[in-house]
């Protein structure tokens, strides 16, 4: 079957969702793949790219619907695209279908399965075609990017002979995907970041990232993101207002401010006020990524970039992923790559729509005439719920003492015992056995006793060394054999016989094969 | 010249072995001990032959020379992957030598009573008053007892070690009972000869020793062969210190508490590697706690060549962790190959050897040695456990259980408590493995289904070839 992928008809969109190396693979599933002429231009693909990668090449959007059994777009198709999909096509993209109802029904009715790349769960298994999530990683990078392009000053501080330079101090509101990838970024181009959730879990991801998470003094127990597949949820009144409390707090110290908060099927919360931002330092950057749903700072204008009168610079881009086509085409191309691998599980290049699949049941929206969302609730949760775990009590300097001489005590003790016990059976044999036993008796625990001083300290990595000398010093009941072969009857010389070449072969073989293994050791 | 030369003889030898076994502590100093060790044994034949041997040094000389030959010859042909099986299958001899001489000391009893020919040994016996002479008796019913247990436990432990035997562990039907059975004959034969002194009962009781031996270790399946290799190491060495008992051999005494000693040390060790009682392992089969285990969630994510090439060229840290898949494929010069090459460019790379990998007590250790790794870079689980979080790609080479992150995870889980390496922590875990079934002990392992965890199914050796050319 084919794959096809259309030129974005929305407007300012750059990115493509297939790319020839994605083509590559989607030709090993078995598929053809079709392109309409200069879909990937704005991203840095051409259309010999393409043919060289075996991608078939179309003059028009029109042409490429007829071809294509499969489209794999980035943005939701416009209705003129939604009317030409016909029976049996698939179409795979972003669709947001709870927004978008009636392209929904469109779709529906034209008879087409449609796989909304924004509802596939989120569960392990999914991570690799979660394109909201790659997305959302390439927003928080390019978020800081577009910061530092409209802030005057570096964001690492330095000492240079021409004065010293503070360092950028950042502040990242919602520790999402987007937020981290911006942590991240921020951090390592060397500012001091901040950074805040309601989510009192991902604490320990802001730590791993190199920020420092912003705690509030709120002694109510947030809900942890785990009932919620891993979104925030909606906030108590009182939580919200001890939250503005502490952006009020450390607004005049912060330089960058960038906010991601969003919660699921909401509009943004408003995290950033009038206030806040009149009492910025001028030259100051607010980066609102939850502009496409109010923004989390109401000055925040969609899609544009505004100067406050005090000179702190708001940007409400909507479109960052677009602004880095390459890179976000790349991913969402895999994105859909490992989609379609999941749907073709034999590989013959048929999709096999498995409605029984979670990450496949959750990601269709329409499917053989019928509406399909919203789907049911996973079988596998998102992300496990952490019990909550009491700090390990710290133990004092005079309880680590006691317990030391505890311990000690206990060895002691049972020491003490063992060589008492020890004792006293020795005295016990000694009162039964003959004096010429007993000789041998000392001989032989001693022997012991010094056996178990000598083995402890031999090396772990010389254990098979070890059983292979003793292996050839056991063979010391040679002895044995030699004392006795010259005496007595044809069996026991035999016998002796056959025990001295035996030991024989284990003198010989054990020491060899010893000095073969210890010279093979060698320090680097 | 008699006898006090001899004594002043075994003395010498006996602190040149005490020597050689503690020169084992490190890698250096071993190589001159095995010299000691060496020594005493040739110290201690000579000083033999020349004072208490009776007669027949020509025979003698030519039997050791003999078994010397056979000796060389499989010291120098045999492959370090079958290193278990030498040592078990020498085991077996040392077992057996103890059986005869164990008899030779029986049959002498009846000649010193019947006062004809008496060799040096009868005539010592010719001494001794009734109760030595009964003490005499259980010192040799011992050493015949524990040699006949050595000598078919190490034939199974080998037959299984070398693939020629089933490796899984198999009972014949009445299990345990058969066994306690056995043991119960033994001692009621004991009794019987403490009594008498006849031939007949000695017979049977080796009979069933044999049996014991042969049953126990069928019992015992393959993953736990270091316990019982070290097991019956310890074994031969008690045989030998009982047979000194019965000949009044000094000599042999000690050596055989040495050996003896030794062995249950290293058997206590891999043990605590496991985190198994010494009795659960030599009973069979796997104890533990009863209930219901964790369920594994996801699924297990292969990867080519290209990608652990991708990743270890980007790696600055890398440890390995071999088991015994490693030796079964006989990868270890492909190992050895690409740690030069990642070496080569500057990264840290570092094995980690858990104590039970492999077949034998530091089996891995030998292996990886032999394809000539510098011993400083192969570390031990204690040393390495906490280094994980800093590593950047661990590699888990045909190993299994030691790798399991239930151990920790899941107090159902029979493995449970078991000291492992903490592999999952690294960023990135690769897997070779040859399918994705389960490992010795049939527990799931969660490490192959963890995010940063990615299969590389295949050989060994194989996949390991096919990887080596793409890092550059």
């Amino acid at each position: 079957m084919k794959i096809g992928t259309p030129k974005e008809t929305f407007q300012g969109e750059d990115r493509v969702a297939m790319t020839p190396a994605s083509a590559k693979d989607l030709q090993k599933l078995g598929y053809d793949c079709v392109i309409e002429s200069g879909a990937g231009i704005a991203a840095g693909f051409s259309d010999k790219s393409y043919q060289d990668a075996g991608v078939e090449v179309v003059k028009t959007g029109v042409a490429l619907f007829k071809a294509a059994d499969i489209i794999a777009k980035v943005r939701p198709p416009s209705d003129a695209e939604t009317k030409r999909l016909r029976e049996g096509q698939t179409l795979i993209s972003f669709f947001y279908p709870a927004q978008n109802d009636k392209l929904m029904g469109l779709a529906n009715k034209q008879g087409a399965t449609v796989i909304a790349m924004d509802m596939v769960p989120r569960i392990s298994r999914a991570q690799k075609m979660d394109a909201l999530s790659s997305m959302a990683n390439i927003a928080g990078y390019r978020a800081v990017i577009e910061a530092s392009n409209n802030f005057g000053r570096f964001f690492t501080g330095q000492i240079t002979a021409a004065g010293k330079v503070p360092p950028a101090k950042v502040l990242v509101v919602g520790a999402g995907v987007a937020g981290l990838a911006a942590i991240g970024t921020a951090t390592s181009l060397g500012a001091i970041t901040y950074a805040f959730d309601v989510r009192p879990e991902v604490a320990e991801q802001v730590e791993s990232m190199g920020a420092e998470f912003v705690f509030l003094d709120f002694k109510e127990e947030q809900a942890d993101g785990a009932a919620s597949g891993g979104y925030a949820s909606v906030s108590s009144p009182e939580f919200a207002a001890a939250q503005l409390a502490k952006f009020r707090e450390i607004a005049p110290d912060m330089d960058i401010v960038i906010t991601t908060a969003l919660i699921p099927g909401r509009d943004a919360p408003e995290l950033w006020t009038k206030d806040m931002v009149e009492s910025m330092k001028p030259g100051s950057v607010i980066i609102d990524l939850a502009a496409e749903r109010g923004g989390n700072c109401k000055l925040t204008v969609m899609d544009e970039k505004i100067v406050t009168d005090n000179g702190v610079t708001i940007i409400g881009y909507t479109d960052f992923p677009s602004r880095m086509a390459a890179q976000s085409s790349t991913l969402y191309a895999t994105n859909i790559r490992h989609m379609m691998t999941d749907l073709t599980p034999d590989k013959d290049g048929k999709p096999h729509h498995n409605m029984d699949d979670d990450v496949i049941r959750g990601a269709t929206a329409t499917h053989g005439g019928e509406i399909t969302f919203p789907p049911p609730k996973p079988k596998i949760a998102a992300i496990a719920a952490v019990a909550k775990k009491p700090a390990p009590k710290e133990l004092t300097a005079e309880e680590k003492k006691a317990a030391e001489t505890a311990a000690f005590k206990t060895q002691t003790r049972n020491q003490v015992g063992l060589l008492a016990i020890g004792g006293a059976l020795l005295l016990a044999i000694g009162l039964v056995a003959p004096a010429s036993f007993m000789q041998h008796f000392i001989v032989f625990v001693l022997s012991v006793f010094i056996g178990f001083q000598v083995i402890w300290g031999v090396a772990h990595s010389l254990h098979t060394p070890l059983m292979a000398v003793t292996n050839a010093i056991s063979s010391i009941i040679i002895l044995g054999a030699l004392v006795q072969v010259g005496s007595g009857s044809f069996l026991v010389i035999l016998l002796a016989a056959l025990a001295i070449f035996m030991t024989g072969i284990n003198i010989f073989g054990g020491f060899l094969v010893t000095r073969r293994m210890l010279a093979m050791f060698q320090k680097s | 010249m008699e006898f006090g030369f001899t004594t002043a003889a075994y003395v010498v030898a006996a602190v040149l072995f005490i020597l050689s076994l503690g020169g084992l502590s490190g890698q250096e100093s071993a190589k001159r001990a095995v010299w000691y060790g060496i020594a005493g044994m040739a110290l201690a034949v000579v000083a033999t032959l020349m004072g208490p041997a009776s007669g027949l040094w020509l025979l003698s000389l030519i039997l050791i020379a003999g078994g010397g030959v056979i000796g060389y010859q499989l010291a120098t042909k045999v492959q370090m992957t079958q290193m278990p099986e030498l040592v078990a299958a020498m085991h077996s001899l040392v077992g057996l030598a103890a059986v005869f001489v164990g008899y030779i000391a029986h049959f002498e009893i009846g000649n010193a009573a019947a006062g004809g020919d008496l060799g040096t040994f009868a005539a010592m016996i010719a001494h001794k008053s009734p109760v030595e002479i009964n003490i005499l008796r259980v010192e040799l019913f011992l050493g015949v007892f524990i040699g006949a247990i050595t000598f078919t436990g190490s034939i199974i432990a080998y037959g299984k070690l070398a693939g020629k035997v089933d490796s899984a562990a198999k009972k014949l039907p009445g299990g345990h009972l058969l066994n306690i059975a056995a043991a119960a004959i033994s001692v009621l034969t004991l009794i019987w000869y403490f009594n008498t002194g006849g031939l007949f009962p000695l017979f049977l009781m080796t009979l069933a020793a044999l049996f014991i031996g042969y049953h126990l270790i069928t019992g015992i399946g393959g993953a736990d062969m270091p316990v019982v290799v070290s097991m019956l190491n310890s074994y031969s060495g008690w045989a030998a210190a009982a047979i000194g008992f019965s000949l009044g051999n000094d000599l042999l005494i000690v050596v055989g508490a040495l050996v003896g000693s030794s062995g249950a040390i290293l058997s206590y060790i891999m043990c605590k590697a496991m985190n198994r009682s010494f009795i659960s392992v030599i009973l069979g089969g796997f104890g533990g706690p009863a209930g219901e285990q964790m369920a594994v969630e996801g699924e297990q994510i292969a990867i080519d060549s290209d990608g652990v090439a991708t990743a270890l060229n980007e790696a600055d840290s890398v440890v390995i962790i071999p088991g015994y898949g490693m030796a079964v494929a006989q990868a270890q010069s492909s190992v050895a190959e690409l740690v030069r090459k990642l070496r080569a460019k500057g990264k840290t790379v570092r094995f980690a050897i858990h104590p039970v990998a492999g077949r034998l007590p530091g089996h891995m250790n030998v292996l990886l040695a032999e394809a000539k790794v510098p011993y400083d870079i192969v570390m031990e689980m204690d040393e390495i456990n906490d280094d994980f979080p800093s590593t950047d790609v661990a590699i888990v080479i045909g190993s299994n259980d030691i790798v399991n992150p239930a151990a920790q995870d899941d107090p159902n889980s029979p493995i449970a408590g078991m000291p492992v390496l903490e592999c999952w922590k690294a960023k990135q875990v690769f897997v070779s493995k040859r399918g994705q079934g389960t490992g010795y002990s049939g527990i799931e392992n969660p490490l192959f289904y963890k995010e940063n965890t990615r299969m590389f199914y295949g050989d060994a050796k194989k996949s390991l070839d096919e990887l080596l050319p793409k890092i550059d």
